[in-house]
């Protein structure tokens, strides 16, 4: 019940947060297509992207100092596991044209066609590779 | 710039938004993935939050000209589901899926997490860079393509 609560609490600042960036230089909150810009940079393109992330890497500090919980003790894959999922990620959400922030929350808040198609194509997908990733692994260890 | 510290404070309060509500928890966003063990739903919440959230601003700051710091909004034209959006979010659900992290928490917990969430942020640098370099190469290609076209039909008279 109390982990609803924080999910909530947690979302209201991401949308405050998001709504900062808006309201200061006009650009959508999507964390992907930020490193992307950063990494195929564009003349007076980078810079606010960089404050945005540096933000970000800031906030897991103060994070890491609290005594919220944030992080987990360990992590639950194998290491190799982080390797291929990244990989995944990086070039999905390029190709996709965003991820969890800039689909998922800001584009369905704009009530974007694309991002909603999006939001539910990748949930779907996660949920469907999670799930059998704990079939397959339950299957394999009697 | 001016714009720095208000910039820098988005990405902040957004990073504390991602700890406080979980999703810096790969242990928690696999729970909520996974319907086949103990399901923990709790996470639709932070998108409902942050969606009511943005939905309600989004609609105030859109009434301005401009934003305060820049001097028009950039934000995506309304286009049609294609192919590469839905293969896309496909490949990202996937990663998703397999590690737990998304883009966001990712950098979030570089400062925070364990050394697995750097080897993660990493191979995401390199997955962006392959899908840079393969966009690069089919503009190429569709360039080189079009060239030729007035080539080949003087060829055929």
């Amino acid at each position: 019940m109390i982990d609803w609560f924080y999910a909530i609490l947690g979302g209201v600042l991401i949308g405050g947060g998001s709504s900062l960036l808006l309201l200061f230089k006009g650009r959508v909150f999507g964390v992907s297509g930020v490193i992307g810009g950063v990494l195929r940079p564009r003349q007076g393109d980078v810079q606010w992207r960089l404050a945005v992330l540096s933000g970000l890497v800031v906030g897991g500090a103060i994070l890491r100092m609290t005594s919220v919980g944030a992080f987990d003790a360990s992590y639950p894959r194998p290491a190799v596991v982080a390797v291929v999922a990244g990989l995944l990620v990086g070039f999905g959400t390029r190709l996709g044209n965003g991820c969890t922030s800039g689909h998922g929350v800001c584009g369905i808040s704009r009530f974007s066609v694309r991002s909603i198609a999006a939001t539910l194509v990748f949930v779907l997908s996660g949920m469907l590779t999670a799930t059998v990733v704990t079939l397959v692994t339950r299957g394999g260890t009697p | 710039m001016k714009s720095f510290a208000p910039t820098f404070f988005a990405g902040m309060l957004f990073s504390l938004g991602l700890g406080i509500s979980g999703m810096t928890r790969p242990t928690k966003v696999l729970g909520f993935l996974d319907l086949a063990g103990a399901w923990d739903p709790s996470l639709a919440f932070v998108m409902i939050g942050a969606i009511a959230t943005y939905a309600v601003s989004f609609w105030f700051i859109r009434r301005r000209q401009a934003p305060i710091a820049d001097t028009r909004f950039f934000l995506p034209a309304a286009a049609p589901i294609d192919r590469r959006l839905l293969l896309g979010a496909t490949v990202f659900g996937v990663g998703w899926g397999l590690g737990g992290y998304c883009p966001g928490p990712a950098v979030a917990s570089l400062a925070g997490g364990g050394h697995e969430v750097w080897l993660f942020f990493v191979a995401m640098l390199v997955g962006m860079a392959a899908f840079a370099a393969w966009e690069r190469r089919r503009e190429k290609a569709a360039a080189a393509q079009d060239s030729e076209r007035p080539m080949r039909s003087k060829q055929e008279d």
